[in-house]
């Protein structure tokens, strides 16, 4: 038996080359210091990225854009069986997954593991931070009830305040000049086809760069000689540790799904008033209290136009970090760095925190 | 550890444990897996075989009532839904009424009532029936249409299962 499966092994790898992929897998290895457990978040990001592909794939094969959008959630929760749990899978796991991208970026960026020769797998994973951060915005809509309608409504208001080219955005994104079941369509085209597209290019093109390079190791371990310096191959050792979390995540993301089953709310109608209480989910949260604040100090079009520029100018340094505090030495620019994240974190939980005091 | 544990419970024994290490955990692991993949299949297999039972739910039924089809013109024929496919009622120019299954027993188009050369006609590949018992005259069909029974009410045509 096992020397049928060798001599179809061997056949195989003679006309596809597996030998060489396993090689590439073998060749790379992971540090292994106090700090390895933050390696493991990339994957985890990953893990529930194939959940969302899943989940998202059944939820499909129900789900109806257009007019008919809040039924049809209606009855994949209430009508099709099991159509709670996958839809409630879907939800968690999305939430899950931008927790694990944000832990990760945030990991990545206090190891430094931006600096040479890794830049482009920092520019690549903010893009696919930003890919998320839409899938997650697009998504909600889709199930048209009161909740998504307010959230698209003020969520499309931040580009509307973009001078001169915002309202013409906003009006392209709404396909019209209120949120309606045009919006729902055109957000599902956006949400199953083009931003699917986009993004797993360049996660495989993160992916490999990943491989290719290895994981980066700590600067207080790169301070250490090389015989000190410990580490693991990636294939199968790390591999087996992944997978062992991704096991975790599983579980961790049904329980959430099956305990607490994601609701479906009023559906929506644009004449009845906005539910009191009503807030982003927690990832735009910071984003929405910050422009609340700087809406308060600054009153009008000044004080939202304050907010998004100095967004953007956050955005545009975090983004160019690694071309700032490039080289492999605890200097002035590597503290600055530092200093920076630390400012940057902070901001986002106090203000995130601060959003959810205040509703 | 587990190692050394494992070497002083044989030397307990005194003889070869029952399995080896690899052995109970490759079997630990399938059967955990198993159970994974059965917790997940069969939601998954539920949430997608979700409308055949209700499809199956409405193939059950055993008559049909087609209000004011009683005025259905003679040499004319109407379609309706019996259940979850459709159906003919035919009303001959001699006043008798007929009802069939319109599903061609060949490869299940839909059949045609053609008035002036008065057959059932299946477009696809050609299948010609009986207007008046549903027999397969001509072309590929293997088997009769499935006829119904017809009640002609004072408002509607109530069609049911022979």
């Amino acid at each position: 038996m096992s020397k049928l499966m060798s001599s179809l092994y061997g056949w195989v790898d003679e006309r596809l080359g597996l030998e060489e992929l396993v090689k590439f897998a073998k060749k790379k290895t992971v540090p292994q210091h106090q700090h390895s457990f933050w390696y493991y978040w990339g994957g985890i990001s990953l893990f529930f990225f194939i959940v969302q592909s899943l989940t998202g794939l059944l939820l499909l094969v129900y789900y109806r854009p257009g007019p008919d959008a809040y039924e049809s959630v209606r009855q994949i929760t209430y009508e099709i069986q099991f159509g709670w749990l996958i839809r409630s899978a879907h939800a968690w796991s999305a939430n899950l997954m931008v927790a694990a991208v944000f832990i990760h970026m945030f990991s990545v960026y206090f190891m430094k593991a931006y600096r040479y020769p890794r830049e482009f797998g920092w520019w690549t994973g903010m893009v696919l931070l930003v890919l998320c951060l839409l899938f997650g915005f697009s998504g909600y809509l889709l199930p048209m009830d009161e909740l998504s309608y307010f959230a698209t409504k003020v969520g499309l208001e931040i580009p509307a305040a973009l001078p001169a080219v915002g309202p013409w955005i906003a009006n392209l994104f709404r396909g019209g000049l209120e949120v309606s079941e045009q919006t729902v369509q055109r957000f599902f085209a956006l949400h199953v086809v083009l931003l699917p597209m986009l993004f797993i290019p360049f996660l495989f093109i993160h992916l490999w760069l990943v491989q290719k390079h290895g994981n980066a190791t700590i600067p207080s371990e790169m301070e250490k000689p090389e015989y000190l310096r410990r580490s693991i191959p990636f294939f199968p050792n790390f591999l087996m540790k992944d997978l062992a979390l991704w096991l975790i995540a599983l579980n961790v993301m049904s329980l959430l799904a099956s305990i607490f089953p994601w609701e479906i709310g009023e559906p929506a109608d644009a004449l009845k008033p906005a539910p009191t209480g009503i807030h982003p989910e927690w990832y735009y949260m910071s984003a929405f209290q910050m422009l609340k604040v700087l809406g308060n100090v600054f009153p009008g079009a000044l004080g939202e136009g304050l907010g998004i520029t100095i967004f953007t100018l956050g955005l545009i340094l975090w983004f160019f970090i690694p071309l700032y505090d490039g080289k492999h030495e605890n200097g002035v620019k590597a503290r600055n760095a530092t200093y920076f994240g630390l400012l940057a974190l902070f901001i986002l939980i106090a203000t995130t925190a601060w959003g959810y005091m205040v509703l | 550890m587990n190692h050394s544990a494992e070497h002083s419970a044989e030397k307990i024994e005194g003889q070869e444990p029952l399995m080896s290490r690899r052995a109970f955990s490759q079997v630990l692991f399938t059967g955990v897996g198993m159970c994974y993949a059965a917790a997940i299949g069969y939601p998954v297999y539920q949430y997608l075989a979700s409308p055949i039972s209700r499809a199956s739910e409405a193939v059950a039924v055993n008559q049909v009532s087609l209000p004011d089809a009683n005025k259905l013109e003679k040499g004319s024929a109407m379609m309706f839904k019996f259940g979850a496919k459709p159906g003919i009622l035919i009303h001959h120019a001699d006043d008798t009424w007929v009802a069939m299954e319109a599903v061609c027993t060949h490869l299940a188009c839909t059949v045609q009532y053609q008035a002036e050369q008065n057959r059932l006609f299946c477009a696809c590949h050609g299948g010609v029936y009986d207007t008046r018992t549903g027999a397969n005259v001509a072309g590929p069909p293997p088997k009769p249409l499935q006829a119904y029974k017809v009640t002609v009410e004072p408002t509607s045509v109530v069609v049911s299962k022979v």
